[in-house]
């Protein structure tokens, strides 16, 4: 028992200042931050795991949940110590090599949360010695991270209107950024930010701008004030731009646009903001005026390319990957990465030529992708060793339908609804992209279209996995598959890799248990 | 009220009758009239899965597990008012058909239908156990099923669902082993390195896709051939009125 003892006395001083998170890098064992670092690369330098080893990865823990939601979340690893979040709400921390919870906070929820496709949480923030973590009743809070205590409840919005908070908060500096859910309510959708120690609300920026801002004009009448755009993935930051990168999701009503003329400005884009001010600085709008429910609802990826230009790069989930200049948001590339079958490709300026005939109607329109995308929230990686960029894809189309909307607080707000396509089965892929071409390097084929992210690592491995349960590892540089593990029930989370007592594990929530591999 | 559906309904309607209700939400599968096609046959006066209403509202928000019944996406009002529209569906006399049933039991006993099929625990387990059949389909869909097995395949894809958890149902498959052995039966499972099969002797076989030589899916094929030109006219309605007579109650 005593190492046990020894990482416990060691959590009570466990201290995540900015700086910290900022270098992650030099902590490779450690896991600060939502995708490790402010990159959203999902790289882990450990490299004690390799493709010559994999094959005697074997699970070392599981600890089981008591919820039947499905289990989404990115665990945070500090000094030996775990933090996951757990659905609906709930927060644990976990010792990193046994796998023993040390404590335990239990949300009590109101019995009527809105969350369109369940009670699900993302993920935590750290900072200082505090936890951050959103609520299905749309509240942040600020958890002692020694003992679980809720040191401020803040509630971001009224959950009776349909918003909640699914997304793993960012810590930047000494701010809490927080998105919301809630796009197939009607909310209008908008990032936070809050103070760390107080929980004051420090900025708000609405991702559907009201009268006399810019951007209003691209709403017809009153249909703003239902526009959605909601921020449900954590973004990125980069601490010399001092700029947050954050994903919006579709406008509201998600099928039908004929309510909403107008490109419908900052639905299904990509926002960078001023981290101090929350002020707009640029944004990128991968989908105008969307029908199909296409949220950009995913980790924008920075990247150096060439000469050391900053970028960002974004697998869309309309199915086009894209490279940004990420200081003026300027269009560098873009090319389809998945089967689509609604657009003729992009203009110089990154925007769509649609194809005719692609709108959601009575009778049903079959596009790809389906409205779950070419791929998804789940995280895609980006190794800086091989220089290709990991997406989990889907292989799905859907046959659109449209109705007419009427708006309730509170109640589901879509004008329309999906149908799958009769005798044809989804598929799916884990696929390497060029990122200067978007060409796809190698691909393996999945069975269904996945629901989990992917983690690339300095040891040559991408570990992903399955609706089946497989949890699986392939060779970075040629998609080989080179270990498998079946869980038993659905692998709906982003994998991830940290040391404890040295030794190198990985870890993805599967089903119902959070499994932690480690070569023995 | 818990809203974690993993699976889509479909459109959602304008008007908000219960005949509008129904016919967005629920007669793309069960019929216009609620009397059976690909879902099943609700004008029966005790629905399997919903022996009381609030059973019923169950399965209309939450949808069956494993099935092609997905979650629907309307307000716990709205599910309530579907509750009393079903309900009345089932208070509507049953139609006679044209055959007889007693007739059609010994014409599928004489085409020894119970090498694939089970009713009350006795056949085989090939294609869909019938003992609530004449409950899940119409007369008119189980007529298609006779004569054209393969416009009445079950098809999973016809809904969105959000989480694929399991295959298609019925799906034919062929293999042939790297050791050379070929295999004919109905896919079970699969995921991206194994496949688990029945084949027509009810054998399970599981294997890893790499010990295959080759995968054939036979999509829209049944092993079923048509019984069109096996049964007369006049057998054909005695068969399905042996079926629609099969409602698991006996």
């Amino acid at each position: 028992m005593r190492p046990v003892l020894a990482l416990i006395g060691m959590a009570c001083c466990a201290q995540v200042p900015y700086d910290r998170i900022r270098q992650a890098d030099a902590e490779p064992g450690n896991w600060l931050t939502y995708s490790r670092t402010y990159s959203g690369q999902r790289h882990s330098p450990l490299k004690q795991i390799t493709a010559a080893n994999v094959h005697r990865l074997k699970p070392v823990w599981m600890y089981q949940v008591n919820d039947l939601a499905q289990f989404e979340t990115t665990p945070l690893v500090v000094d030996g110590i775990m933090f996951i979040s757990e659905p609906p709400s709930n927060v644990t921390a976990l010792e990193t090599r046994s796998g023993r919870p040390l404590w335990a906070y239990r949300r009590s929820l109101p019995p009527d949360p809105r969350v369109c496709c369940g009670q699900v949480n993302r993920g935590l923030t750290m900072l200082g010695d505090r936890l951050f973590v959103g609520t299905v009743d749309a509240h942040l809070l600020a958890l002692d991270s020694k003992t679980g205590r809720v040191i401020w409840d803040m509630e971001v919005a009224d959950y009776r209107s349909g918003h909640s908070v699914t997304v793993a908060p960012l810590a930047v500096k000494d701010k809490v950024i927080v998105g919301i859910a809630g796009g197939e309510y009607g909310i209008r959708g908008f990032i936070d930010a809050y103070d760390a120690k107080t929980g004051r609300r420090v900025w708000r920026f609405w991702t559907v701008p009201g009268p006399g801002e810019p951007g209003h004009e691209t709403w017809a009448g009153d249909s703003w004030k239902t526009g959605s755009a909601a921020t449900w993935v954590t973004g990125t930051y980069d601490p010399e731009l001092n700029l947050v990168y954050w994903g919006t999701g579709n406008p509201g009503p998600d099928y039908n646009g004929d309510v909403r003329q107008g490109d419908n400005l900052y639905s299904c884009s990509l926002v960078a903001l001023d981290a101090e001010t929350g002020k707009l600085k640029w944004h990128f709008q991968f989908t105008p005026h969307d029908t199909h429910d296409w949220d950009s609802n995913h980790v924008p990826v920075l990247i150096d390319g060439a000469g050391g230009r900053k970028l960002v790069i974004v697998a869309n989930r309309n199915s086009f990957y894209y490279v940004l200049d990420r200081a003026t948001g300027k269009f560098v590339r873009g090319v389809p990465y998945a089967r689509q079958t609604w657009a003729k490709g992009l203009d110089d300026n990154g925007r769509p030529m649609v194809l005719p005939n692609t709108e959601p109607t009575l009778q049903g329109t079959l596009v790809y992708p389906g409205l779950h995308g070419g791929t998804n929230w789940y995280s895609p990686a980006y190794s800086p060793d091989t220089r290709l960029f990991y997406v989990a894809v889907r292989e799905e189309g859907t046959v659109y339908h449209v109705a007419t909307p009427q708006y309730r607080p509170g109640r589901y707000f879509a004008g329309g609804g999906p149908r799958g396509i009769p005798g044809v089965e989804p598929g799916g892929s884990v696929k390497a992209l060029r990122v200067e071409t978007g060409e796809t390097a190698w691909e393996f084929p999945l069975h269904s279209p996945p629901w989990a992210g992917l983690l690339s690592t300095a040891g040559g491995l991408v570990y992903g996995g399955t609706n089946e349960g497989i949890f699986f590892a392939l060779d970075a540089s040629s998609g080989k598959p080179l270990w498998r593990f079946p869980t038993g029930g659905p692998v709906l989370a982003n994998p991830m890799s940290y040391t404890s007592e040295g030794k190198q594990y990985v870890a993805v929530a599967a089903g119902h248990a959070l499994f932690a591999f480690a070569v023995d | 009220m818990r809203w974690s559906s993993l699976l889509l309904g479909c459109a959602l309607a304008a008007a908000e009758s219960p005949e509008a209700l129904f016919t967005s939400h629920c007669a793309g599968c069960h019929g216009p009239k609620g009397n059976g096609g690909k879902g099943a046959n609700l004008a029966v006066p005790r629905l399997m899965r919903a022996s009381t209403d609030e059973a019923l509202f169950n399965v209309i928000a939450y949808g069956i597990a494993g099935t092609e019944m997905p979650a629907s996406r309307m307000t716990d009002e709205e599910a309530w008012v579907l509750v009393g529209y079903v309900r009345s569906l089932g208070r509507v006399a049953p139609q006679a058909g044209p055959g007889d049933a007693l007739r059609g039991e010994k014409l599928y006993r004489r085409e020894n239908c119970e090498m694939c099929h089970t009713i009350r625990g006795y056949g085989g387990p090939i294609g869909p156990d019938l003992t609530e059949i004449g409950a899940r389909r119409s007369a008119a869909y189980l007529r298609t099923s006779l004569v054209d097995p393969e416009a009445a395949i079950p098809d999973n894809f016809v809904f969105y669902r959000r989480i694929i958890f399991l295959p298609d149902n019925f799906l034919q498959v062929r293999i042939v082993t790297q050791d050379g052995r070929r295999i004919t039966g109905v896919r079970l499972n699969e995921d991206p390195f194994s496949i688990q099969i029945r084949d027509y002797s009810s054998q399970f076989h599981s294997f890893l896709k790499s010990e295959l030589k080759e995968l054939h899916k036979d999509w829209g094929k049944s092993p079923m051939s048509s019984y069109a030109k096996i049964y007369s006219r006049e057998e054909l309605d005695d068969v399905v009125a042996y079926l629609v007579s099969l409602r698991g109650d006996r």
